[in-house]
């Protein structure tokens, strides 16, 4: 069947099975990987984008069922001249990444929190990213990059 | 996972139409279900889609003042628009999976599945919830019929999940941190004729009523009144986690506290 979306501002058709996943439309119709497949059962979040304005794990969705949706991936984040969201941004100021397979998945998480709360408290943070798992960095720093994007001063953070 | 049919109706009438299919499968978030076809754990040759169905999705109070909650809702929607009629069923809603699932999930596809360790129907059983479908209302304690097992009929379809609203109640869950689902969860809910008592992901059978703790709380609704109560530990689920006597402790202390919450 031909599905049609809104992706990162730009309308997009492609052919899919019933059982295509979001992820495996946007990874391989479209060719947009920055959104990774981790653990492919919903857990890690490694695969999240937003559609209609939330976030949801593309890998547990299936690509029909985002037709005429409005979709936003790690790629739209940046601008059109690769500038850095702030807090893209805000990630790499304060390392809150180190290999990065989870960082499309964190950002887009840690953009949806902002979007409904844009001053989160520490403790916040941590439980709106519970479904995104980060091997590297033990979180703290990511939970930093995501208070500094919001324009807070950055406190210390738990456990440090 | 296998190849199926996909079928995406918009109204009810069609998604019942589409149902008639041989092996056909309700759709609500997928995310027990999808996760269940890529493990090849169903195979349906039909797949019914119910989230594009305007009629099934929201919020409102019923005339009896219940609220009613549209099956194909998100855990997310609820956790919003539940919270200043029915509080304790808000939270709980809010503490479901983590928000990427809470934005998929609904309550129609958790209720339908009947985990034996998901959080809602020990919200429905303890509030003596009605569930509707498409050709009749169940009570929720003739609902729910062992570990993913419910009164459902092939084809039928969850429209709406009618929640009296309790004066006092409460939801505890003891998370499995990996899973985020309920190690064990109670939910207290007290009504002016009695207070009923439901526990999630403790025993065999899923979700149950704890009726020696009813019975006290109803006499006397005060975490004093089931002091050292647990129920019999058989019957309980013994796994990784934890035995069945452990389980059979942690719902005499979460009932305690969620006494105390309510």
């Amino acid at each position: 069947m031909k599905v049609t979306m809104t992706v990162n501002g730009a309308t997009c058709s492609g052919e899919v099975e019933g059982r295509t996943l979001l992820v495996s439309f946007l990874r391989d119709t479209l060719h947009l990987t920055g959104t990774h497949v981790g653990c492919d059962t919903s857990q890690c979040g490694a695969c999240v984008v937003h559609v209609n304005g939330r976030a949801v794990k593309s890998c547990t969705m299936l690509a029909a069922e985002a037709e005429g949706a409005t979709v936003a991936t790690i790629e739209g984040m940046a601008d059109a001249d690769g500038t850095l969201s702030p807090l893209q941004q805000a990630f790499q100021d304060h390392h809150g990444l180190q290999c990065g397979f989870c960082t499309p998945g964190m950002v887009m998480s840690a953009a949806a929190l902002l979007a409904e709360n844009p001053k989160p408290t520490e403790h916040e943070v941590r439980h709106y990213l519970e479904g995104n798992i980060c091997r590297c960095t033990g979180y703290h720093n990511i939970v930093k990059a995501v208070l500094a994007a919001s324009g807070q001063d950055l406190p210390a953070v738990a456990a440090e | 996972m296998y190849a199926f049919d996909l079928v995406r109706p918009a109204t009810l009438a069609d998604a019942v139409a589409a149902m008639a299919h041989d092996e056909a499968q309700a759709l609500g978030g997928g995310q027990t279900l999808i996760p269940s076809l890529k493990a090849r754990l169903a195979s349906p040759a039909t797949l019914v889609s119910l989230t594009g169905i305007a009629e099934m999705v929201g919020v409102c109070r019923g005339d009896d003042g219940a609220v009613c909650i549209g099956g194909a809702t998100t855990h997310a929607q609820v956790a919003r628009d539940v919270a200043a009629h029915y509080p304790a069923l808000a939270k709980l809603a809010l503490g479901i999976g983590d928000p990427a699932v809470r934005n998929r999930g609904t309550i129609g596809g958790s209720v339908a599945n009947n985990d034996p360790a998901a959080c809602y129907p020990s919200a429905v059983l303890a509030s003596g919830a009605t569930i509707v479908t498409n050709t009749r209302h169940i009570a929720a304690d003739d609902y729910f019929q062992g570990m993913f097992t419910t009164a459902l009929e092939p084809g039928e379809i969850i429209t709406e999940v009618r929640f009296p609203v309790p004066m006092q109640a409460a939801y505890i869950k003891f998370e499995q941190p990996a899973s985020r689902f309920a190690l064990t969860g109670v939910f207290v809910a007290r009504y002016a004729d009695g207070v009923r008592v439901a526990v999630t992901g403790a025993a065999e059978q899923g979700v149950f009523r704890w009726s020696d703790a009813e019975a006290a709380l109803s006499a006397q609704f005060a975490a004093s009144a089931i002091a050292g109560m647990a129920p019999d530990a058989d019957g309980m689920i013994t796994d990784l986690h934890g035995t069945a006597a452990y389980r059979a402790h942690l719902v005499g202390v979460l009932t305690r506290r969620a006494v105390e919450a309510a």
